[in-house]
């Protein structure tokens, strides 16, 4: 009500910054991308002469057509068990009383601490001896570990956060503890296992350190990992222009997500943080 | 202050009063309680079993090799040795506090200015008025932005000839192959990634400041300045906290960034780009696990002196379900 218009103008300036300052790094790469490879190192920060041919070009090499299904699969499944293995755990702490509950909680934190490029020697030894070396589930099952200490806490918090009391007004009203849970439970939690799930996906999605240790071939080898072993049209090209498509490639499911879901992050990632 | 319907104490009482007679109240409560128990536990289990099998033996692991030579050039040279990797690392080389001293800059350097920026941006957001999603979306943009894919795009941008950048520091020169150029480079780098993860805690933090409470002061007659030092700031402490401590635990493990931008080179390794040069390209475990050993203690202490300094405020403390 009591906004000025200069107010306005001055808020409306602070947010075109913000967004430009934002932006500008991931127009650089697209910018990129679609440069000719003769102009690629003009140092200019729009393309002169357009192609496609860096898209092409990935889109024809397995080296990444493979690594982005495997990316994809093993975020996928990844996120799926870990949320599901998180929310059971999430849901005793929020809810239940019961000794160890701080342990869990405490060494939950420890394991999220511990630098990850120490356990993978260990974990490359182990995984050959299992045959789990370069698979899906070589990748998956650090994944899932690793991210459970994320969704335990971001999770738990918004479990606290729920009226339960709400499950046994429905059951007064004549509703099964079936139905109680899944028309007033389920719609209530489903916002904070969705930040989650996004958040955990994110972690699978980004992960390099694993993602190039654990991995051998094409067989399970995912985008990030992959782009670290592209090469020029030939040997004496910098692959500059198809990792730089890649990086567009990998980045856009992300801004699609985030763009749909920014409401439901933003409430989730502020609930989940400030509260555990 | 929801009524604790779902406490089993409350419950339980009341069981036990609807049975007039029954003497053993007490087993009453613990009959709950180990159900409860036993519940909890099954629900924990898988959680704490993927854990345990797949993170502590690593661990573990990592921990006792540390306490060995143990380098895989030569395997069958393999003996405890104690805690020589240690005194090794902390005493006969300056590799490691050289690290550590870079790595300490970055952290702190990086830490205060997305404070400082994260701060701007919650208030931008907060006070958006028109495009709010838009806002939002471009300032968690860079949060969900492959950390690698961040860093090739920062590399290219500031390698001569290919990026709008280079010749942004004067001269032909290429700045990421100098300490002092790379160093800041690095830091924003990694403001840029990490900024909008503090911005949206300081975020949650600043939707819990009372608008009545601002209006109360600017009819006081606070200026702008003081609105934000005394009404905004210590409601919203608990916030900053938090975002503080998570950040710097990240910033102190710094690792994708320097490795795409450097690889190390020209002293800009940080503790964990110094630990992972040890155990794959030099292959000594023994010194490697020692220093990740390290790293971790170092960790933990910051998130120990957080913790005393949040007091009531630290993350954790209420997770216990108390409020």
């Amino acid at each position: 009500m009591n906004v000025t218009a200069r107010q306005r103008v001055g808020w409306g300036a602070a947010n075109v910054v913000v967004v430009l300052i934002a932006a500008i790094p991931v127009l650089w790469l697209v910018s990129l991308s679609f440069k000719d490879p003769t102009t690629l190192t003009d140092g200019s920060f729009y393309p002169h002469k357009w192609t496609t041919a860096n898209y092409r070009g990935i889109f024809n090499q397995p080296l990444f057509t493979h690594a982005l299904i495997n990316s994809i699969g093993i975020a996928l499944i990844s996120t799926i068990l870990g949320v599901v293995l998180g929310a059971m755990a999430a849901y005793a702490i929020a809810r239940l009383d019961f000794p160890g509950k701080r342990l869990l909680v405490a060494s939950a934190l420890l394991i999220a601490m511990f630098p990850a490029i120490s356990l993978v020697n260990p974990m490359f030894n182990l995984w050959r001896t299992l045959g789990i070396f370069d698979t899906w589930i070589g990748l998956i099952i650090p994944y899932m570990t690793f991210s459970l200490p994320l969704s335990i806490y971001t999770l738990s918090a918004f479990f606290r956060e729920i009226p339960w009391e709400l499950e046994r007004a429905a059951a007064l009203d004549g509703a099964t503890p079936l139905q109680a849970f899944r028309r007033v439970i389920v719609p209530l939690a489903a916002p904070g296992v969705f930040t989650t799930a996004i958040l955990v996906f994110l972690y699978c999605w980004n992960d390099f350190v694993f993602a190039i240790s654990l991995t051998s071939t094409n067989n399970a080898r995912t985008v990030p990992a992959a782009i670290a072993f592209f090469t020029g049209a030939s040997q004496f090209q910098q692959p500059t222009g198809s990792i730089a498509a890649a990086a567009v490639v990998i980045t856009v499911p992300v801004i699609v997500v985030v763009m749909l879901f920014q409401r439901r992050i933003v409430a989730g990632l502020t609930a989940g943080a400030v509260k555990g | 202050m929801r009524p604790p319907l779902g406490t089993p104490r409350l419950g339980a009482v009341a069981d036990a009063g609807v049975q007039v007679g029954q003497p053993p109240r007490k087993r009453m409560l613990t009959e709950r309680q180990r159900a409860e128990r036993k519940l909890a536990w099954m629900l924990c289990a898988p959680a704490v079993a993927v854990m345990a099998l797949v993170a502590i033996y690593p661990i573990i692991y990592a921990i006792y090799l540390s306490f060995q030579r143990y380098d895989l050039r030569f395997p069958a040279d393999k003996t405890w040795v104690g805690i020589s990797n240690y005194t090794t690392i902390l005493t006969s080389t300056s590799l490691w506090w050289q690290a550590f001293g870079v790595t300490v800059l970055i952290t702190v350097v990086s830490v205060v200015i997305e404070l400082v920026l994260g701060m701007l941006a919650a208030i931008v957001m907060h006070r958006a008025i028109f495009g709010r999603g838009i806002v939002r979306t471009a300032v968690l943009l860079p949060y969900g932005i492959v950390t690698v894919v961040a860093a090739f795009s920062w590399q290219y941008a500031w390698t001569p000839g290919t990026g709008y950048l280079a010749g942004l520091l004067g001269g032909n020169s290429a700045p990421l192959t100098h300490q002092w150029q790379a160093i800041p480079i690095i830091i924003l780098a990694e403001v840029w990634k990490t900024t909008p993860f503090m911005a949206l805690l300081l975020l949650a933090g600043l939707s819990l400041v009372p608008e009545e409470l601002l209006r109360a002061a600017k009819v006081d007659g606070a200026t702008a300045w003081q609105r934000f030092w005394r009404v905004m700031v210590p409601v919203m402490k608990p916030a900053i906290l938090v975002a503080l401590l998570f950040r710097t635990l990240d910033a102190f493990r710094i690792f994708d960034n320097i490795y795409i931008l450097t690889q190390g080179s020209q002293n800009t390794r940080s503790v964990s780009i110094l630990d992972y040069d040890q155990l794959f390209t030099a292959l000594n475990l023994g010194v490697g696990s020692a220093m990740s050993v390290l790293i971790f203690l170092f960790t933990a202490l910051i998130a120990f002196g957080y913790i005393k300094g949040f007091g009531a405020a630290a993350p954790g403390q209420d997770v216990r379900g108390v409020r």
